[in-house]
């Protein structure tokens, strides 16, 4: 393990920054996190979490998949895709490091998607041990541990120190071009820290919430509870919560019509929208209550039912901060089953 | 050296009883408005919805001017006068998000008025041409 | 706090299940926090009495609710609306949205919502449980122990700017009638407008650009109630998931703001839910503005049946270039 001390914090930005895009949470002028691409004067921001999860680095909102271009009565294929540059995503909380396994056991299986791949390849995750999770936190709820994340380097942040360790070969290539910057030490902060955050934890309104009632095989046990017609009376049928979840992964893919050819764009989709898997006959789930349990079971039963068990969400907790109406996974959790609270 | 000298490319939304009319009329009598104006007839002023307007601004126009009958003239007794105000609330709305004003504009221009329409024409293309291309309201793809 | 208790609602409603008025109330749900209350169809008093919540996090617009619940009704449905809903109420009305036949509403006084992202922002995050009184809120925090912020200081924004607390429509009231306040809510729509046009392109470019199109305040907005919105229909040719160009979210706010226009009540729902922070209520809040100054004051949903502006007309009617003109130097 090695450490950097706070107040050479800049500095190792900023030769991180030589060898790549280094990306980072930093204070927006409404108070909240956003990611963005660090440069002198932008510092980290102390919020336990950002708006937009960290999916968007490898599985951005829009992408430019290919494009077509007219001319006559030819039509000449445009390969849209640029060998990405390599870049940084410091700051990623446990949470969001587990999403990524999410997303890569979707996206990397045969036939893998090399636009994601390619993502992948060139990013590397430097993920931040959270200090002080907050009210609607439940990571622990899917074996997350807060204290201790994944990814290529692992920080754990204490008032004057970065410690930081290398977990991959990508991390220890990172972390010796650091070495300058960083010095060897022990572990003790670092332990001192993680046994208070998991005191913490444990701590947490949330800390009780099990998955155990759900998982693969539960199909016929949740699909007809009646409880999804109440849950589901009050949902706007927005996108929100899609949106800010850092495992969705559905995607559209939209031809637009620029006039003298035709882009190829695949975006996120919503299976809270109205026409989220449209075939010819129209949406194959006629009303809200099928689409917000379409959101729920994929998580809690389909995907676990698929993957060995893993289930579909990481507890980061920001649709509960974002759903206009107040509903979410945690609520849905509870109320199935029949064991209301 | 050949300088080729920027000319913007503008939508003009015609009403069919007056203003397009209007512009025939221009025609037969051989005034000159510039070849970079592209008519587009509609049954109505009223017809222009604002999606037209912001739909021709991303597919690459530089400025859009709607031509209706005067107030009081229109062929379907009130429709102009609807659009009036829909436009009034429109262009003060794409000023307020920092769109130059003078892109857009709304003209009243009869069947008779053919030299009207001619000069209407070139002076809304020269104000256009000032400002040059189109770059606030524009989806990049639909550029060349 | 509130000036009608949770209980005051409750018990009226229970009396109107039991005398058989309504078959259906629309009410707040109790959530996992004291801020996050989901409305909610009641039946039966058993699940009001365990579930029903009323307090200071309970500013959900019902109006829209009432398209489906109102159809879905045998007798009345029961709702409360505080003064800002009852605009929306009227609006839907003068649309024929809904029969007014199935619906009982009861007027609630409403002394202003809080906004729990200003609360984190001014207390701390972490946010365990919240009191209120009158004039101050104690945050009880998971680290920084009890924290005390001003009432005033965490109300919501549309709440700061609150517009009436007068209701324009109901079958009962409980509780006191207020007035239609002369508030300061177009300020900020003044200072924007004398910004120079590259400010404000610059404003609304960092603002719209946060946009990630997932329709919250669209599908909120109790004016936006057409069966199928031209930007869900694939045969509209602007349809689209993806903001992949940064006119997308131009065209998608202009839009949505000017399908509104004319019968926006402003009741500030599509800010309240932007989970990006966008201030749309500023968009439909210089329709109003332009309106009222065009064409004379008018606000949407004060009486049922009046004529929205955009449906109407003057002979002498000003010119859409004076318009722009006005719209610049007026402030």
């Amino acid at each position: 393990m090695r450490k950097c001390s706070l107040t050479a914090l800049d500095a190792l930005f900023a030769k991180m920054a030589e060898s790549a895009a280094l990306y980072l949470p930093v204070d927006g002028d409404d108070g909240r996190a956003h990611y963005a691409q660090w440069q002198e004067g932008l510092h980290l921001s102390d919020a336990l979490n950002t708006v937009r999860s960290a999916k968007d680095f490898f599985f951005p909102q829009t992408e430019n998949l290919m494009a077509f271009k007219v001319n006559g009565k030819t039509i000449e294929i445009i390969d849209t895709r640029t060998e990405a540059d390599d870049f940084i995503v410091f700051g990623v909380r446990a949470c969001d490091v587990r999403s990524f396994d999410i997303l890569d056991t979707v996206f990397l299986a045969e036939p893998a998607d090399s636009y994601y791949a390619n993502r992948r390849a060139h990013g590397v995750i430097i993920s931040l041990a959270c200090t002080r999770p907050a009210e609607t936190c439940f990571c622990s709820t899917f074996g997350i541990d807060a204290s201790t994340p994944a990814g290529d380097v692992v920080c754990w942040k204490t008032d004057d120190a970065l410690y930081m360790e290398a977990k991959t070969e990508k991390g220890s290539a990172l972390m010796a071009a650091l070495a300058d910057l960083t010095e060897e030490c022990d572990t003790d902060a670092v332990k001192a820290q993680q046994a208070t955050t998991k005191e913490r934890m444990a701590k947490l309104p949330l800390a009780d919430l099990t998955a155990d009632k759900f998982g693969g095989g539960k199909t016929m046990e949740f699909f007809s509870d009646p409880a999804w017609a109440t849950l589901s009376e009050a949902c706007l049928g927005c996108g929100t919560c899609t949106f800010v979840c850092p495992t969705c992964q559905c995607y559209d893919i939209k031809d637009f019509d620029t006039g003298h050819g035709v882009t190829r764009l695949r975006c996120w989709d919503s299976c809270m929208y109205s026409d989220f898997t449209k075939m010819a006959h129209g949406n194959p789930r006629l009303t809200q209550v099928e689409r917000f349990r379409q959101r729920f079971m994929h998580k809690l039963v389909y995907y676990p039912e698929n993957n060995g068990g893993v289930f579909g969400c990481v507890g980061c907790g920001r649709c509960l901060t974002r759903c206009p109406i107040s509903m979410n996974i945690v609520k849905v959790m509870k109320n199935l089953g029949g064991d209301a609270k | 050296m050949q300088v080729t000298e920027y000319k913007p490319k503008i939508v003009a939304f015609c009403c069919n009883w007056c203003s397009y009319a209007g512009a025939d009329l221009a025609g037969n009598n051989r005034l000159n408005y510039p070849d970079n104006i592209k008519i587009i007839r509609v049954p109505c002023s009223c017809r222009v919805n604002p999606m037209f307007i912001l739909r021709a601004f991303q597919r690459g126009a530089d400025g859009v001017i709607l031509c209706g009958c005067h107030p009081g003239d229109c062929h379907y007794t009130s429709g102009n006068y609807y659009t009036r105000r829909r436009m009034a609330l429109l262009f003060s709305m794409l000023s307020y998000l920092g769109i130059e004003k003078e892109r857009t504009r709304v003209e009243w221009v009869s069947a008779a008025e053919g030299a009207k329409f001619a000069a209407t024409m070139n002076e809304f293309s020269a104000q256009v041409a000032a400002l040059g291309e189109n770059k606030r309201l524009e989806d990049l793809r639909c550029k060349p | 706090m509130q000036t009608v208790t949770r209980d005051m609602l409750v018990s009226r409603a229970k009396a109107l299940l039991a005398d058989g008025t309504v078959d259906r109330v629309l009410g707040w749900k109790a959530g996992e926090f004291t801020y996050d209350v989901t409305p909610g169809v009641f039946t039966d008093a058993d699940a009001m009495e365990k579930e029903f919540v009323y307090g200071d996090f309970c500013g959900a617009n019902f109006s829209k609710y009432l398209l489906t619940e109102a159809r879905k009704t045998e007798k009345k449905v029961l709702v409360f609306l505080k003064p800002c809903d009852t605009y929306s109420f009227n609006q839907l009305l003068t649309e024929h949205r809904f029969d007014r036949e199935k619906v009982y509403a009861i007027g609630i006084p409403c002394d202003g919502m809080l906004d729990i992202h200003k609360i984190r922002t001014l207390s701390a995050e972490g946010v365990t449980g919240i009191d209120t009184d009158g004039e101050s809120v104690t945050v009880h925090t998971l680290y920084d122990g009890d924290k005390t912020v001003a009432r005033a200081d965490a109300l919501a924004e549309r709440c700061v700017n609150c517009k009436s607390k007068k209701h324009v429509a109901y079958d009962e009231l409980l509780g006191e009638d207020g007035e239609i306040i002369d508030s300061a809510r177009f300020d900020e729509v003044a200072a924007i407008e004398k910004m120079t046009p590259d400010e404000r392109f610059a404003f609304w470019q960092d603002a719209l650009s946060r946009c990630i199109r997932c329709n919250a305040c669209r599908d909120v907005c109790p004016a936006c109630t057409c069966e199928k919105c031209v930007f869900d229909n694939p045969n509209s040719g602007v349809e689209n998931k993806s903001p992949a160009n940064s006119f997308e979210e131009q065209m998608f706010h202009i839009i949505r703001a000017f399908h509104v226009a004319g019968r926006c009540t402003d009741c500030g729902e599509c800010s309240r839910v932007c989970p990006q922070h966008i201030p749309l209520h500023l968009l439909n809040r210089k329709f109003i503005k332009d309106i009222d100054e065009f064409y004379g004051e008018y606000q949407a949903g004060e009486k049922v049946g009046s004529r929205a502006p955009l449906v109407d007309f003057m002979t002498g009617d000003l010119e859409p270039s004076e318009a722009v003109k006005r719209g610049e130097t007026n402030a």
